[in-house]
């Protein structure tokens, strides 16, 4: 009797055996953070973190607006799955980080995240997306310690196409030493850690070079008078001041700087987060002369002129608002190279990204042809192939004209 | 006597007077260090003291339009700073408009008094909407409610006037016959500053002559004195307290011109700092009073401008003019705490709504 059963029991259990490894197997998440499961009619869920307000927008939404054109190229798709591209403003500020910050830490279905458009936001924002196992890469973020091996603002799953401030300032720095022969200069920065790291890497290498530095001045970003911080620099008589910060405050130093007794012929020398529509309206004649560095627009590949410039048009109506459009083109196109590679896909259309396998995918991209270059990214997420140019503006006139090199 | 003075002073007041001492004691060295050290010429004083008039004018002028409101009814409105922005918000397209046809540098006057009288308009619509809508239902609520509904407009009115003419930066054109300086003896003055210093100087002259010398300032006074006999004297409150209502936000609308033509980048955020800086200002000078507030307003502008290069470079403060604000908002808790009733006192005595 006992020995009936135990021989039907134990045939059940080999039946049962039998069975489950006929069964569809379920996929099984080994990496080391996670995976992203994304059902068959959901979406992948990308985000930004961009500054879309405020008197600094144009440079988010211009970024915003690049990565668009390069989801429209993918046809709105990846692996079958619709892109769902939305976000959250990031303020240009370490407040408004915070605030994306938090909000997008809190989405689980985000895969990757593109921003944030200002180093002081991401900053802040960077510790909870590193948490959470995001994947983000910046189109705008220029401060060099968010990729300084070692450093507490570097966190793992970070990266950018933009160029680091070690290199724009350094060529600020050659274009005003050796190509205008000045020899005494003035920094003015806004406290953002964009301006004053690369108001002080433009320092160090202008001292190195040979030249003095008369005064490192700073301002708040919405200050409106500038009178005293130009008088306290025009006492050191410099021949140049650099002032690397944002629209709304730099406009006023740009305006300003022609009507202070001593500085009425000082050479006035921006940086990228100065390029912008804005400043041409801004600060109307006194923009003449004004010089600006930025990435080297001649130096992106054909496709920059022939596809990208016209898509650009058709879409937003309007010519690239702001620098680093093709920057957040390269980045998204990145992204979504890397989850195609990576993600595996059930065969009811479920897919499953893991979160480590992506960064890792992000962190090895060798000789990716964008528009800006070809990317390489080195282990702690530098990925542009950075050239910088000076350019100078002209009143009434945008863009304005590359001088050097 | 010793005895009477322990029990009255507390330790707070103590560590308050020290602090306050040491304050003023870093202020005499810092100046004193500057002025050894040699590094600004008389010119450069000159042109900041300028700079520091014409900022407090603006300051001054939005002053008023907090002072007035205050006195009448005992609230600060704290959406005053939209107030002001809203009518140069506004009135900068009609300047585009006027300089695309070339009738702006060619009739420059008729133009400027065109924009003043838009941007004055607006204002002062703004203001007497915001007393209708926000503030009159709530004239017999506790202090702290209107207050509230106070932020809460100034919210409300700066992503409304986005929402109507976006995020940009607009730009007033320069009017030519503006351009350059005028020469008082050896001092050169840009025709700019000059031209906003005398605006609100006078500006204020015709609120003080309207409040002390007309009828209607008198049932001003006798409403703020006290409401109930003032109605009952035959004064129509609520159309006192619209005038004033209307009095401040003209007030806003002219400093939004002048702070246009010195500055003239205009955007919806714009009010906020300036409307900040009004406030300690009108603090600054006692608030409910006219002369307070200008003087306020121009104290204040003139320790924004002068005070970074002044006693904070002598004291070896790196980047001292970043920290200017700081000063403004650091003098406004001193006055908090020394002379709550600001430097020419509450002019309307103790009744408290």
């Amino acid at each position: 009797m006992s020995k009936r059963i135990l021989g039907i029991v134990s045939i059940l259990m080999v039946l049962s055996v039998l069975l489950v490894a006929c069964g569809p197997k379920p996929y099984e998440c080994t990496d080391s953070i996670g995976c992203v499961t994304v059902a068959p009619d959901e979406p992948v869920h990308i985000a930004y973190a961009m500054v879309i307000a405020g008197p600094d927008a144009t440079l988010g939404i211009d970024s915003r607006n690049g990565a668009e054109l390069a989801v429209d190229d993918h046809g709105g798709k990846v692996l079958d799955h619709a892109i769902k591209f939305d976000g959250e403003d990031d303020g240009c500020s370490a407040e408004g980080g915070q605030a994306a910050g938090t909000k997008l830490a809190a989405d689980p279905t985000i895969v990757a995240i593109l921003g944030t458009s200002c180093s002081s936001a991401v900053r802040v924002a960077m510790p909870l997306w590193s948490a959470a196992g995001f994947t983000v890469i910046s189109a705008s973020n220029t401060a060099v310690d968010l990729t300084l091996a070692g450093n507490e603002n570097q966190h793992p799953g970070y990266l950018r196409t933009a160029h680091s401030d070690a290199v724009q300032g350094k060529a600020a720095a050659e274009f005003a030493y050796n190509k205008m022969g000045f020899r005494k200069a003035a920094t003015i920065h806004d406290g953002s850690i964009y301006a004053e790291q690369l108001q002080q890497v433009f320092a160090d290498n202008f001292t190195a070079l040979g030249g003095t530095i008369t005064a490192q001045e700073s301002v708040d970003p919405n200050q409106t008078d500038m009178s005293g911080v130009l008088t306290s620099i025009a006492s050191g008589a410099p021949e140049i001041i650099y002032h690397p910060i944002f629209i709304q405050a730099g406009t006023q130093i740009v305006r300003q700087a022609r009507t202070t007794s001593g500085l009425e012929n000082v050479a006035l020398m921006g940086a990228d987060g100065m390029f912008s529509p804005d400043v041409v309206e801004g600060a109307g004649d006194a923009v003449e002369g004004v010089f600006v560095s930025s990435p080297d627009f001649t130096t992106f590949g054909p496709d920059y002129e022939a596809k990208f410039l016209p898509a650009y048009q058709a879409k937003f109506g309007s010519a690239p608002l702001s620098i680093f459009h093709a920057h957040a083109y390269d980045a998204m196109n990145m992204v979504l190279a890397c989850v195609e590679k990576v993600t595996v896909k059930d065969n009811d259309g479920t897919l499953h990204i893991p979160r480590q396998g992506l960064r890792d995918c992000m962190y090895a991209t060798k000789d990716f042809k964008g528009l800006t270059g070809n990317l390489t990214c080195t282990p702690t997420g530098d990925c542009a192939d950075p050239k910088i140019a000076v350019y100078e503006y002209h009143a009434g006139e945008y863009p304005p004209t590359k001088i050097w090199p | 006597m010793l005895k009477r003075w322990r029990q009255t002073v507390t330790w707070t007041d103590i560590v308050v007077w020290a602090i306050g001492v040491a304050i003023g004691i870093a202020i005499i060295v810092g100046t004193i260090r500057t002025w050894q050290a040699g590094q600004y010429t008389a010119e450069q004083w000159i042109n900041l003291t300028i700079s520091g008039l014409k900022l407090g004018s603006i300051y001054a002028l939005i002053a008023l339009g907090y002072t007035l409101v205050y006195g009448i009814l005992r609230m600060i409105n704290f959406a005053h700073s939209e107030v002001f922005m809203s009518g140069p918000f506004t009135a900068v397209f009609l300047a585009k408009y006027l300089d695309s046809i070339g009738f702006y540098n060619t009739y420059p006057l008729i133009s400027l008094i065109l924009i003043t009288l838009l941007s004055a308009g607006v204002s002062i619509t703004i203001a007497l909407l915001l007393e209708r809508v926000a503030y009159r239902r709530l004239r017999f609520a506790p202090r702290l409610v209107p207050l509230i509904t106070a932020i809460g407009a100034s919210f409300f009115l700066q992503y409304t006037f986005r929402g109507f003419y976006g995020n940009d930066i607009e730009t007033y054109p320069n009017f030519d016959f503006l351009k350059g300086t005028w020469t008082i003896g050896s001092i050169a003055i840009p025709k700019t500053d000059l031209l906003v210093i005398v605006s609100g100087f006078m500006m204020m002259l015709i609120l003080y002559g309207v409040v002390q010398r007309t009828k209607t300032g008198k049932a001003m006074r006798a409403v703020s004195e006290d409401k109930e006999v003032a109605a009952l004297m035959g004064i129509d409150v609520d159309r006192i307290i619209v005038f004033t209502f209307g009095l401040g936000g003209a007030s806003a609308g002219v400093a939004g011109i002048l702070y246009a033509l010195i500055y003239q980048n205009v955007h919806f955020y714009m009010g906020f700092i300036p409307g900040l800086k009004a406030f300690t200002a009108a603090v600054l000078g006692g608030i409910g009073n006219v002369v307070g507030a200008w003087l306020g307003g121009t104290l204040l502008g003139l320790i924004e401008s002068l005070g970074p290069n002044l006693f904070l470079q002598g004291l070896g403060i790196p980047a001292a003019n970043q920290l200017k604000d700081g000063i403004a908002f650091t003098i406004l808790v001193f006055i908090l705490i020394f002379r709550p009733s600001g430097l020419l006192g509450e002019r309307i005595s103790k009744t408290k709504a």
